[in-house]
Formats: structure tokens, sequence, C-alpha cells
């Protein structure tokens, strides 16, 4: 008797909670299979996306690298695979090394530019007055939003060779060879101008991010500082510097991504002339790959590309891996 | 802290200089735009306007195919950022509300499709569109797009589906709604700022984007306003009066979003791209 009328209440009343589990009670067998399905679900859309948009363009590049495929072989719709040759062909010629290195010259100039300008603007932002910053702030902003197509032709036109602002100020200010020069004639000319532009769209970012920082400084450590008898020197390496290290690291690798890969700026300006002279890594790849119609050499450089760029920015990745294992 | 005269003047001097700097650009373009072009090619610059003309907004309104580039651009753009919200909405919240196995991973997955060198593989896609037969069309090119901008939306939104209490949508299940029931009418309310800001900054990439349209679409019918610009002037030979203009209306509705957006940009930007 003990046993019947104790079985049967235990099996139904496990039923029941399983049942109205669903309404946020923690997790009995039957709802939590199907909540353990939910975010997967809904993680779906984007990961195929990721997969089908980003995976299979990335793959079809690495496929394309081994492939020989040029003009002909596109339009019959021929699949020619000719083994490691593209990179061979790309690793031993001079033009790539040459491109490499510029690529590595032009992305270390401009993120030194981009990180010390930004950084002296950030933290002079952070002395100004309230109406003085906004002002500042508000040229920051405009300069940042720029679309960078429409602001690579404003600089066509600022360093047009007639009529041009920049060399009619030249002139005036004596250096009368510059009255009618023009820019896009030269290699370091074009570098110039390119550079410039990058460095105008890029300081903003920095500026804005590292003035954000610094208002994140409590002032009390100041205090402390300045009570313990530190200068201005002294509390600005031992106060600000550290809280604004993370900012500095994060910002500089980001802008190195961005900055090695200035398609646009690059190709709109002079489409990395004059004679290729200043085709940076992405414009090489496009020119040889698309222009020069070699798809298979284009994807080997491409890959070659991605490779540097993840080499350059590993030890980024890795700090914020390191820091999103820590957050999570 | 008292400052001395000269420490209290350089400050703003330098301030002032470096607004020149920064803002000279942008004024240039737009105040050649409204020149008339006697003013234009000058042998002394006209550093201010004083006869306006819109002249040359008619020319560049005028060049052929212009409403369609404008239409172009618009469409692809706002495909590609309402798809992006409505994937992005789904699997931050899935990130931001639930535990499960693999959430660190997807993460990391994420932050590393941000960084995708998307210049960089513009041939691959070309083979991909081309093989599917779809180039000088404006469907690779959305798609393309909204994948562009996903990342970043997930990320931000994974940020603003956090900051919501969780206690909000507790409550509301207490009182009787399902989770979705209590998703709709408690976080998504709750989640419009930050959808905003999160689908303006979508906008502005999918708006400028260049490197793959052109290598996708060479059509004259198919192509979107930042192609269209590049080669504008050499289409127009050296009318840089037209040229500005072109430039100007590409980058006014931009413009106008950033500075409303400005706030916004700084913590979006930060907590999207730097802190993933």
């Amino acid at each position: 008797m003990t046993v019947q009328t104790e079985r049967p209440p235990s099996g139904p009343a496990d039923v029941r909670k399983a049942d109205d589990g669903g309404a946020g009670r923690p997790k009995p067998t039957a709802a939590s299979r199907a909540g353990a399905f939910a975010p997967y679900l809904l993680l779906l859309p984007a990961c195929a996306a990721t997969v089908l948009l980003l995976g299979w363009p990335l793959l079809k590049d690495l496929l394309l690298s081994f492939q020989n495929l040029n003009m002909a072989q596109l339009i019959q719709h021929v699949t020619e695979w000719n083994g490691i040759e593209n990179y061979e062909e790309t690793l031993t010629s001079e033009q790539f090394w040459r491109v490499t290195l510029r690529s590595i010259l032009f992305t270390a100039a401009n993120v030194v530019l981009i990180m010390i300008g930004g950084t002296l603007i950030g933290l002079l932002l952070a002395r100004l007055g309230r109406r003085m910053r906004f002002t500042l702030l508000i040229g920051l902003v405009l300069a940042w939003a720029m679309p960078v197509v429409a602001a690579t032709t404003v600089y066509q036109w600022l360093f047009a060779q007639r009529f041009g602002v920049v060399n009619w100020v030249l002139d005036k200010l004596g250096w009368h060879s510059m009255a009618d020069y023009s820019w896009t004639s030269s290699q370091m000319s074009t570098f110039f101008v390119v550079t410039v532009l990058i460095v105008w769209m890029s300081i903003p970012f920095v500026a804005i991010n590292l003035y954000a920082a610094t208002t994140t400084i409590p002032n009390e450590l100041y205090e402390a500082a300045s009570l313990d008898g530190a200068g201005v020197w002294r509390s600005f390496t031992t106060v600000t510097m550290p809280f604004l290290r993370p900012f500095l690291y994060a910002t500089t690798f980001l802008e190195i991504i961005w900055v090695f890969k200035a398609f646009v700026q690059v190709y709109t300006f002079n489409e990395g002339g004059p004679d290729r002279l200043t085709e940076i890594l992405p414009v090489y790849a496009y020119v040889e790959g698309v222009g020069n119609q070699h798809y298979g050499m284009g994807a080997a450089i491409a890959v070659l590309t991605i490779l540097i760029l993840l080499g350059l920015t590993s030890y980024y990745l890795r700090i914020v891996l390191k820091q999103e294992e820590d957050e999570l | 802290m008292k400052r001395s005269l000269f420490g209290r003047v350089w400050p703003n001097a330098t301030a002032v200089v470096l607004f020149i700097g920064l803002v000279f650009p942008v004024y240039w373009m737009f105040s050649t735009s409204l020149k008339p072009r006697g003013d234009i090619l000058a042998e002394n610059p006209v550093w201010f306007p004083t006869d306006i003309t819109f002249e040359h907004f008619r020319t560049a309104t005028g060049a052929d195919h212009f409403w369609t580039y404008v239409t172009n651009s618009l469409t692809v753009t706002v495909l590609a950022v309402v798809f992006s919200l409505i994937i992005a909405l789904a699997g931050s919240f899935a990130l931001a509300r639930m535990r499960f196995k693999g959430r660190r991973g997807f993460i990391i997955g994420f932050m590393l499709a941000q960084m995708a060198p998307w210049e960089v593989m513009v041939i691959a896609m070309y083979m991909i569109v081309r093989d599917a037969s779809m180039l000088n069309s404006l469907v690779p090119l959305t798609l393309f797009y909204m994948m562009m901008i996903l990342p970043f939306t997930i990320l931000t939104l994974r940020g603003f589906v956090a900051a919501v209490p969780k206690e909000l949508e507790e409550s509301a299940m207490v009182d009787g709604c399902t989770r979705v029931q209590a998703f709709r009418r408690v976080i998504l309310p709750l989640l419009a700022p930050g959808l905003m800001s999160t689908s303006l900054f979508g906008f502005i990439t999918a708006w400028n984007e260049f490197a793959l349209v052109l290598v996708l679409n060479k059509d004259a019918e198919a192509k979107t306003l930042p192609l269209w610009l590049s080669s504008f002037q050499t289409q127009f030979g050296d009318d840089w009066g037209a040229t500005m203009a072109a430039s100007s209306l590409f980058a006014i509705p931009i413009l106008i979003l950033f500075v409303f957006l400005q706030r916004k940009a700084v913590s979006g930007l930060t907590a999207g791209a730097v802190k993933g």
C-alpha cells in the first residue's frame, strides 16, 4: 500500500513541474532541451551569413591562389590547378618585396603620425576650456565624417596643379617652383598627399577616443600625485600614461589594420601611379589580379597580404582575446 | 591651478590652428561648389564666395544616371542595414542574455570577422559573383555589405542588450509574458537608441563602400554613388565646381548623421571596435 500510494504521485508531480518549467523555472528536462537549442538557433542566421559571405570568399581566394587563371581560362570557364606556382612567382619577384616593404613603411609612417598627432590633440582637448573644446570637437567630427571618396576628390582639388590652393599658398610663401607643381607626378609627392589625407581622416578617431579615456581618470589620483610632490611631467607619466596605455595599444593596432588596407585613398587619388610606384599591397593585388587579369596571381598576393596583416596584428589579437577571456 | 598668460593662450591658439586645418578641406569643398566658374579658376583663390551659384549642383544632378546611382546607393545601403539589424538582433540577444557552450567562441569569431580585409578579397568575391552570373546586380552587393557591417552590429547590440536590466525582462515574464513577448514589449523599446546609432554606422560603412562595387558593377546602370564620384572628375574634365558639388551631395547625409551621432560615435566605436 505504502509503495502504491507513494509511486503514482511522484511520477505526475515531476511531469507537472517540467510542464510549467518553460515559464522561467530553473531548467527541468523537457524545457531545458528546447532552451539549450535556443541560443544556437538565434545565432544561426548570423553564422550562416558569416560562413557563406565571409568564409566562402576567403576559401575561394585560397583556392584561386593555386590556379592558373588568366583571361583565357576565365572566358572558357576552365579550372587549371598549378600548385604553388603563383606563390613561387610572387615570392621570387622583386616587385612583390618592393611593394611589401613600401606598404610597411607607408603604414608605419602614417600610424606614427596619426598616433602622435591624435594623442597630442586628445591631451589638448582635455586642457581646453568648454567652448574651445566644443569647437575643436566639431572640427574633428567633420574631418572624421567625411566619406573617403569625397575626401579624396577634395584633396585632388586642394592639390590640383592649376588653381589648387596648396600650390598657391606655397608660391606665396616664396617657394615659387611649386606654383604649377603636379603632385601626382612623382612617387614621394603622391605619398605625401595620401599621407596628409589619411592622417587628417584618422586623427579624429584617436584624439576623441583618447580624450574620452582621459575623462575616466579619477581626479583624486592627480591630487594624490601632487601631494606627493609630483610635477606636471611626473604626474603625466605615473597617472595619465598608465591609464591611457590600453587605449593607445588598441587604437594603434586598429590604425595599423586600417592604414595597411587603405585601398580607396591610394587607388582613387592616383591609381597607384605614377608608373605603379605608389602601389601598396591591396592595390597591387587589385592591379595584378583584376587590372592585368592574372586572377590566380592576384589571389596569391591577396593571401600573402592577409598573412602579413595577421602577422602585424597578432600581438593585438592576443591581447584582445585575453581581455575577452577575462571578462566572460 | 594658476597658469601664466602664455600657458593659457597656447592651448587655445593651437586649437584654433587645428580647427582651421581640420575644417578647411570640408569648407573648401562646399565653398567651391557654390562659387561661379570665374571665382574657381582664379589666379588668386577667392576665400569667401560672394556670388553664390547653384549651377554646379545642377550640373552634378543633371549628369547621366545620377538619380539611378542615388537609388542604387540607397537601396543597397538601406537593405544591407535592415537585414544585418534583424540577423544581429537575434544573435546579440543570445550572446548577451544566454549561457551556452561555445559562447566565447562565437564572440571571438565575430571579432575576427570584424577585421576581415574586404579590400583584399575582391578577386575571390568577383569570381563567386561571376560564377553565379550576378555581375552588375545589386543583390550580391547588398549581401556583402550586410556581411561587412554584421559583426560590428552584433557586437555593439550585444552591449546594448546587456545594458537593459535583466529584472525588467523577468518581471514581464512573471506578469505572464513569454520570453518572446518580453523581448518585444520590454527590451525592444529600450533598445531603440542603440538600434538607431548602430544602424547609422552600418549605413555610413555601406554608403562609402568602394572597392567591391568597383570590381563587381561595371555597367553604368549598376554603379553606386562612390564609384560615380571617383570617376566624375575624369569625365567632366577639370570642372572642379561640379566635382565639388557632387562630393558635397555625397557627403552631406553622412556629415549630418555624424554630427548628431558624435557622442554615440565614441562610445559605440570603442565598445564595438576596441573592446569587442
